[in-house]
């Protein structure tokens, strides 16, 4: 393996909480539900293909973007449409599939794919389902399948806190995983760049024809805008796309069977859990099943689709979403604390400011909850955010570019290189509890409308 | 514990949603909050958040302030006392410090405070912790027999003007603080500079001249104490910045907490002691050859960079605009306290100048990054048409 770059940073942190998946993997316990979420799609208009009690097979288009009609978000199991929730507006939140006893799958032709045109290629992707698996940079959305883009990156490691290991989910899809790389390589002039973990490569050092680079550092360094940023920055009308491990295994796999692959190998991890762990299951698949198998401890609890950084609030009966690997369960805050505003006290909740001794006291694991640790104020302390924003990029200058909607700033500033998770570690750590994923995620929608 | 939750939660009712006081929730829930960090949970974005929040910055802030405080309580009975040439012992000066001291900073901070609530009511949004740094602030950098009611109105100008007037914490331009002494010194110059100012009733009394130092210098007179005792701060000034070794403790705190900018307090010692440097080699007149180690202890600028230049708000934002804003606040310090005898202490004057300067700076730093962006864009499009 010849590695491109060395990547490494040192602004960042990483959170050591309490409750990391152990390396099992458990069978799916039996699942009576699945469902589809349309704001799993960031950008994407839903457009419903099927009505509540239709049937629909391993594969079946469900719903589509209405921006773009071509591609299809499919069914991940065989069964009926069950129901459709609305929420306001008539806003479509989850598509319910019940399974059937019997699985079957639609099957695309698939032979001689090497020798495909590119267009012909694409469109089979979109048919059969597999298109939403490759985002697009800038913003984070769907990648649009009229663009060629700049370049491909997939990185195998992450650093997020209780992030799942890769190199242990996929251990016995090597082959698959090279088959799908294979096949995005059909869609960029260089080959991909894979990213490995420096300290931990594992098997992804021998996938051949990937551009390997290394990167190191505390989270966010696993995050692909800084990898991009580093070694293919987006520059204004660039495109580039990104896939994530597991579906480049799923690709792999679908470009050999012409079955659509919706296998997902979730850690539910987090410390409100007594057996943490990792499970085989599929896209959308309910999850109280699985809270079940890991025994919670606590009566409240928050499960969360993704990291506690980046996630979104799932309840106990909600579902896994399309592009996660990792659930995490903690237990909900709603506590006062007396005089907690006092330096140095309650040095049991992890922090990063000095105004706390948490980090020499306990170098280990940390209890978390959802305790907001404070009120929502002004923004006054500078310099918190850089210390922990590998980019080279001013987060608060950004954040505030995006706040009073200027949309020239905002692109001067480098609102092309952040997606909302970028910014992550920042609502985790400023002072003033300011929402900044949230404000981030707003400005990129105001870029999608306004630029595209 | 419980009980005293459990009866405040009841207090809280009628300040609740929908209910009759509901505009006055900003203010009881200050209180609350005083006692208790709230229960809130994250509802969007990260779900765990740091235990850090404002109040526990602005309350460090305060802890670093204390020595200094203490400190200057002390020295200004320990001024009154060697001025009427009686024996005293460390509890009689103490004692008569507090006894000037304490009444200014309750008018601080019921006039502000009373101030910021009303805002805090009138727009509904909770009440900023910024003032309880302010509050305690303004007092300390005050001349020790100024009237009550000066401090009152200077404190009132400066929450109004410097800061709601910008819209609040977080938003305003110049420091309150420094604010607030800018206008008693403008205002009021007669109870703000001269020699029977800086120690107390010391205008009562027709002993020595309590001067300062950079008074007496700028005069063209000679100084009297020793090194040491410029360090110390067991000389006359305003009540709390005399002792550099005790605003070295809590630049120290501000420091290891990582709540004060190290950037802007180091900048702007480097700043000054090069100016310094520069001008004992020029060596005009007295306050050119006052040696530089010298001007770095004695007066207001240990205090101005460790307690007022590093306000965030009011201070450059980015990494490299903090070290640019430290130093020329450190260079304008000593270059107005040599040229100007009018002020012989030139780090109010300095910070504020650079108050208004540093949004400039930023601007430039942040360019900086832009136009290496906005570079690497039309590289990229030349590229692109060259292939």
């Amino acid at each position: 393996m010849e590695v491109i770059k060395e990547i490494e940073t040192r602004r960042g942190a990483n959170l050591k909480l309490n409750g990391i998946a152990e390396k099992i993997i458990e069978k799916s316990p039996s699942v009576a539900n699945y469902a589809l979420r349309p704001d799993d799609f960031f950008g994407t208009i839903p457009k419903l293909c099927l009505k509540e009690g239709s049937k629909v097979l391993a594969g079946s288009p469900v719903f589509f973007n209405k921006k773009n009609p071509d591609i299809k978000i499919v069914s991940p199991i065989s069964g009926t449409i069950k129901t459709i929730e609305r929420g306001p507006k008539r806003k479509i939140e989850l598509i319910i599939i019940e399974p059937s006893k019997k699985q079957d799958s639609i099957k695309h032709q698939v032979k001689g794919w090497e020798r495909m045109d590119i267009s012909d290629l694409k469109v089979l992707l979109m048919e059969s389902g597999n298109w939403p698996f490759i985002h697009q940079r800038p913003y984070g959305v769907m990648a649009n399948p009229l663009d060629e883009p700049k370049s491909i990156f997939v990185t195998t490691a992450k650093t997020d806190p209780l992030h799942e290991d890769f190199n242990f989910v996929l251990k016995n899809e090597q082959k698959e995983f090279q088959l799908g790389i294979d096949l995005l390589n059909k869609f960029v002039d260089q080959p991909v760049f894979l990213g490995i973990d420096k300290s931990f490569p594992g098997y992804f050092e021998s996938i051949k024809g990937v551009q390997h680079y290394s990167f190191k550092g505390p989270h966010p360094a696993g995050n692909l805008s800084f990898h991009i940023q580093k070694l293919s920055p987006i520059n204004m009308g660039d495109r580039i796309w990104t896939v994530n491990p597991e579906d480049v295994v799923n690709l792999g796999r679908f470009i050999t069977s012409g079955i659509f692959s919706s296998q997902r190998t979730i850690a539910v991890s987090g410390n409100a859990v007594q057996n943490p762990k990792y499970f085989k299951t599929k896209i959308g698949a309910e999850l109280a099943p699985f809270i079940n198998n890991v025994l919670v401890k606590e009566d409240k609890v928050r499960v969360i689709n993704g990291d506690v950084l980046t996630g979104t609030i799932a309840d106990v009966s909600g579902y896994l979403g399309y592009f996660n690997n990792l659930i995490t369960i903690i237990p909900e805050g709603s506590h006062y604390r007396m005089f907690g505003w006092l330096p140095f006290k309650d040095n049991k909740i992890l922090s990063l400011s000095n105004t706390s001794l948490s980090r020499f006291i306990n170098r280990n694991g940390f209890e978390v909850d959802t305790n907001l640790n404070g009120e929502e104020r002004a923004l006054v302390v500078t310099g918190e955010m850089e210390k922990i924003f590998p980019l080279d990029i001013f987060p608060m200058q950004l954040i505030k570019a995006c706040m009073v909607e200027d949309i020239e700033k905002m692109e001067a500033l480098g609102i092309y290189e952040v997606v909302t998770e970028d910014f992550g570690l920042v609502d985790y750590a400023n002072t003033s509890k300011l929402e900044a994923q949230e404000i981030i995620r707003h400005g990129i929608e105001l870029m999608i409308n306004e630029v595209g | 514990m419980n009980f005293l939750r459990k009866s405040l939660d009841k207090i809280k009712k009628p300040f609740e949603k929908g209910q009759k006081l509901e505009k006055f929730a900003p203010a009881f829930n200050a209180f609350d909050t005083l006692l208790f960090v709230p229960n809130h949970t994250t509802k969007k974005g990260s779900h765990i958040r740091d235990a850090v929040d404002l109040k526990r910055t602005m309350v460090t802030v305060i802890i670093a302030l204390l020595p200094a405080l203490i400190y200057g309580i002390y020295n200004t009975g320990y001024q009154y006392y060697i001025q009427i040439e009686e024996s005293f012992t460390f509890l009689d000066a103490f004692i008569h410090g507090s006894w000037k001291i304490i009444p200014m900073i309750i008018v601080s901070y019921v006039v502000g405070l009373s101030i910021e609530f009303g805002f805090a009511v009138y727009r509904g949004h909770e009440v900023n912790e910024g003032y309880l740094v302010t509050g305690l602030l303004i007092p300390m950098i005050m001349p020790i027999d100024i009237p009550l009611w000066m401090v009152g109105i200077s404190t009132a100008f400066a929450v109004l003007v410097a800061k709601e007037a910008f819209g609040g914490t977080g938003m305003n331009i110049l420091n309150p603080a420094l604010t607030a002494r800018a206008f008693a010194f403008f205002a009021y110059p007669t109870y703000m500079s001269g020699n029977k100012v800086w120690v107390s009733e010391a205008g009562n009394i027709d002993a020595i001249s309590g001067e300062t130092i950079l008074g007496t210098l700028a005069a063209g007179g000679q100084v009297n104490y020793s090194m040491m005792e410029m360090f110390q701060g067991s000389i006359p000034g305003s009540i709390a910045e005399t002792s550099t070794l005790w605003v070295a403790v809590g630049a120290l705190i501000l420091i290891l907490t990582g709540v004060g900018s190290w950037r802007i307090i180091f900048g702007g010692i480097i700043g000054a002691a090069i100016m310094g440097l520069l001008f004992n080699l020029w060596g005009q007149n007295e306050l050119m050859s006052f040696s530089w180690i010298n001007h770095l202890v004695v007066g207001g600028f240990a205090f101005g960079i460790v307690f007022m230049a590093t306000d965030p708000v009011s201070a450059a934002q980015t990494t490299k605009g903090k070290w640019i804003y430290g130093i020329l606040v450190g260079i304008f310090c000593i270059m107005i306290r040599v040229f100007n005898p009018a002020y012989p202490e030139g780090v109010m004057l300095a910070i504020l100048l650079m108050n208004v300067f540093a949004p400039t700076i930023d601007h430039y730093v942040v360019n900086a990054n832009i136009s290496m962006r906005k570079k690497r864009w039309a590289n990229a499009s030349h590229e692109l048409k060259t292939t």
